[in-house]
């Protein structure tokens, strides 16, 4: 085919019709409290791996919610499993154990 | 006929207008208050939100419903309530006795103690105040300086300090400290034109009428910043400067900034006066430890008692408008009650 020198971006869109919920889905199973974050960012403020690499369980969290999880094994591996963020939430989610449900998520997939 | 009689227990906003409302419908009222002035809470508070207008006002327009009509007890407190059939016997901390056919709860809420929240550095680190200091500095004309006398350049509100917090026990959201900062925001941005200012805060809940406008008004005339994440910790920097720990959400990344000066916007809690006299009269408290009411749409000022009523923040959060609304609520309910109930029969 001749090239004329364009090219086609990809879809930046979330596409929630054809995103794929089950990491999302085995969380919630494993830990219920995955379901009741109200994303204030304590957690990312308060993160010891967040201070150095550009981990975010915050957004970590709300890319798996939305079926976003191409990159979900190499960031979940980006945790330390220090549980600062544990004492920090203000909703109580169990982080850390969200955390090891999503690294076995992955793992299973 | 002897008139019914009525002890309102706190003399705050709530008993006060409520207390008026009942002398106006011709019962005896009595305020039992703790402290040696009506009012609570709101002597404490300069300017009201979203109008600045001044909380003087307000106390002043209540009195000229209270005065002459209601009768007040001032420095005392409840040691005793029983009730005898239809009456209740109230014994107050001097050892004398009231008699009342209806009792009417108006004993507010207290604030929450930021010491609590050991990580933001209430009373550890000297350039943390909260929402309720830097009232009172407003309250007495005080400058708002550092701890060692200096203008600060740059300040920083928590939102939700004690509130949506489920580490202190405290789920709820307080309500009023939202729109509070960004009166207080705006407040200092008059004083101090030079300062920067920034609130952090989790979601910017401004309900009331005229709130979002007080909020637009903070960005676009007084340049007030807003930044959408919870601080992790505060600490204290060799100069005593505070610098904070927060995620910036809508950025996606953690931030760090220092402060010269940093406001707690600290919440409700039910007080202690509640406790008290709940325990005495076996009054049922909610999940966030406020007292019950019957129904929460429609039974709003009746308690689980009979001849026992609630008004304002013993209940909930309440901002002034809404205490005030109430209070006149629970003096109709009252009446109702002590008229044998056309209306409080009704079952939900």
């Amino acid at each position: 085919m001749i090239n004329f020198g364009y090219s086609l971006s990809n879809d930046r869109q979330i596409d929630f019709d054809k995103n794929d919920l089950k990491i999302a889905r085995f969380v919630n199973q494993g830990e219920p409290t995955f379901k009741i974050c109200i994303a204030c960012g304590t957690c990312t403020a308060t993160c010891s791996a967040g201070q150095f690499t550009d981990f975010n369980f915050r957004k970590l969290m709300i890319m798996i919610k939305r079926g976003e999880d191409h990159k979900v094994k190499e960031e979940v591996s980006k945790c330390m499993l220090c549980g600062k963020c544990t004492l920090a939430c203000p909703r109580n989610v169990n982080t850390r154990n969200v955390i090891i449900n999503i690294k076995k998520a992955v793992n299973l997939k | 006929m002897e008139k019914k009689k009525i002890v309102v227990i706190g003399g705050g906003i709530a008993g006060m207008e409520s207390s008026s409302f009942l002398a106006a419908m011709d019962f005896d009222v009595t305020i039992i208050e703790k402290a040696d002035k009506l009012g609570g809470h709101v002597r404490n508070w300069e300017r009201l939100f979203p109008t600045m207008r001044l909380g003087a006002e307000v106390l002043d327009f209540l009195n000229q419903g209270v005065e002459g009509r209601v009768k007040i007890v001032y420095n005392t407190e409840i040691t005793d309530i029983k009730k005898k059939k239809d009456v209740f016997a109230i014994t107050t901390g001097d050892g004398k006795n009231i008699e009342a056919d209806a009792v009417l709860v108006t004993t507010g809420y207290d604030l929450f103690d930021a010491r609590k929240k050991e990580e933001y550095g209430y009373k550890i680190y000297d350039n943390v105040i909260t929402s309720s200091d830097l009232e009172m500095l407003f309250t007495e004309g005080k400058k708002i300086l550092t701890a060692d006398g200096k203008t600060p350049k740059r300040i920083g509100f928590v939102h939700c300090v004690g509130s949506r917090d489920e580490k202190v026990g405290n789920a709820y959201c307080s309500k009023v400290c939202c729109v509070t900062a960004v009166k207080q925001a705006v407040e200092i941005k008059d004083r101090l034109p030079e300062a920067e200012v920034f609130c952090f805060y989790m979601d910017m809940r401004m309900f009331g009428m005229h709130f979002e406008f007080l909020y637009k008004e903070a960005q676009e005339k007084y340049g007030v910043n807003f930044i959408r994440g919870r601080l992790s910790e505060a600490s204290e920097n060799m100069d005593g400067s505070i610098v904070v720990k927060v995620e910036d959400t809508l950025a996606g990344k953690p931030l760090r900034m220092n402060l010269d000066l940093l406001v707690l916007m600290v919440g409700f809690v039910p007080s202690e006066g509640s406790n008290k006299v709940g325990k005495m009269i076996g009054l049922k408290t909610g999940p966030n430890k406020f007292f019950k009411t019957q129904d929460q749409h429609t039974l709003t000022n009746v308690s689980n008692i009979e001849g026992v009523f609630f008004a304002g923040a013993c209940t909930s959060p309440k901002t002034i408008t809404e205490t005030i609304t109430d209070a006149r609520a629970a003096a109709v309910t009252v009446a109702d009650y002590l008229h044998d109930q056309p209306l409080g029969r009704r079952t939900i």
